[in-house]
């Protein structure tokens, strides 16, 4: 059983892999850009006489560093997440190594 | 040992698409006029204020419940950083905040939502401050009451855990983007509301659908190890 969740995890981790690869085939030779940039377009286009009344305080210096800190909050954010369930499903495991070293094996 | 499979298998997935792209979603700094962001920020306070008091509680109720809400927000913090290619060519990212709505309601996730988008509006130029409201209560609010509520009715209904906690990921996903589209077409109608409905739908709507799809399966993987390994709190909380 609890086997099953692994295994049904890794095959769902993969579909998400798949929902993420496949629109670079599908959707090829598009700019793969944000959607809010394209909203940004969209009011110019319906509202032109509007101006963007504020600017961001802080802009990231390129788009490198822009990836740096996302990367950052995709890692830090992560690396909470599995932390927590690393202790979770740790415990049991803690368990089975006193009664023989067959958790070792997977 | 499996656990380190799962790591492993989510971290090229994070790396690639942390690097992809450098722009993504919400509603960009200063792109709302000033009524509209002063009306959603009022709108939103209640909820942030409403969703303070529900962790206090729930925290007091069982302090150990702080790991869970910890983990919740990380969860957000990770979904809202990847900006995944959509099958309109366009980027976007999912939200993330499905997960905690289903675990501790929709008015906590207020405030986690809301730290997600003040760190991305104020260091990474995506969001903004003058559109903090009206992201807030797309993302924060509309987003977990949708999930929420979409949790409850198929529990209700007695459907398999994983089935309703992927329609309330994936509903509050894609809810807060027809939110966002909403609040695009109300503050810019052009020449009709719906006109700039359907425009603002077609990006935003359109290109999350996919995106959501990947958050509903994200979030019952996780939910999966939370079931399996930490059921006794989830009862306690009457996930399950």
């Amino acid at each position: 059983m609890k086997k099953n969740i692994w295994k049904k995890n890794v095959i769902l981790v993969l579909i998400v892999i798949a929902l993420a690869v496949f629109p670079l085939y599908y959707a090829r030779g598009s700019e793969f850009g944000g959607a809010d940039d394209q909203a940004g377009a969209v009011i110019v286009e319906i509202a032109p006489e509007y101006e963007p009344w504020f600017e961001p305080i802080i802009e990231p210096a390129s788009g490198e560093i822009a990836s740096l800190l996302f990367s950052l909050q995709a890692a830090t954010g992560s690396g909470i997440v599995f932390f927590i369930l690393g202790r979770m499903t740790a415990k049991p495991k803690a368990a089975e190594t006193t009664v023989g070293s067959g958790a070792l094996g997977n | 040992m499996k656990k380190t499979l799962i790591t492993l298998s989510f971290l090229p997935l994070a790396l690639w698409l942390a690097t992809s792209s450098a722009s993504a979603m919400h509603i960009a700094e200063g792109f709302l006029p000033g009524r509209w962001a002063v009306a959603w920020g009022a709108v939103a306070l209640p909820f942030i204020a409403a969703g303070l008091l529900a962790i206090r509680k729930k925290v007091e109720l069982d302090p150990k419940v702080k790991v869970l809400l910890a983990m919740a927000g990380a969860f957000a913090f990770v979904l809202s950083a990847l900006k995944i290619p959509s099958v309109t060519g366009s980027c976007s990212h999912p939200t993330g905040v499905g997960l905690g709505a289903i675990l501790f309601g929709a008015a906590p996730m207020a405030v986690l939502g809301t730290i997600v988008l003040l760190f991305q509006a104020l260091l990474l130029a995506h969001g903004g401050l003058t559109t903090l409201g009206a992201n807030v209560f797309s993302m924060a609010i509309v987003g977990p009451f949708v999930s929420y509520f979409a949790y409850r009715l198929l529990k209700r209904a007695k459907a398999p855990a994983a089935v309703s906690v992927f329609v309330a990921a994936f509903l509050g996903d894609l809810m807060t983007y027809v939110t966002t589209s909403f609040q695009l077409s109300a503050a810019f109608p052009g020449e009709s509301f719906l006109f700039s409905l359907g425009k603002f739908m077609s990006i935003f709507a359109l290109t999350q659908l996919p995106l959501a799809v990947a958050e509903g399966i994200l979030t019952v993987v996780v939910f999966n190890v939370l079931e399996k390994y930490n059921g006794e709190q989830l009862q306690a909380l009457k996930v399950i």
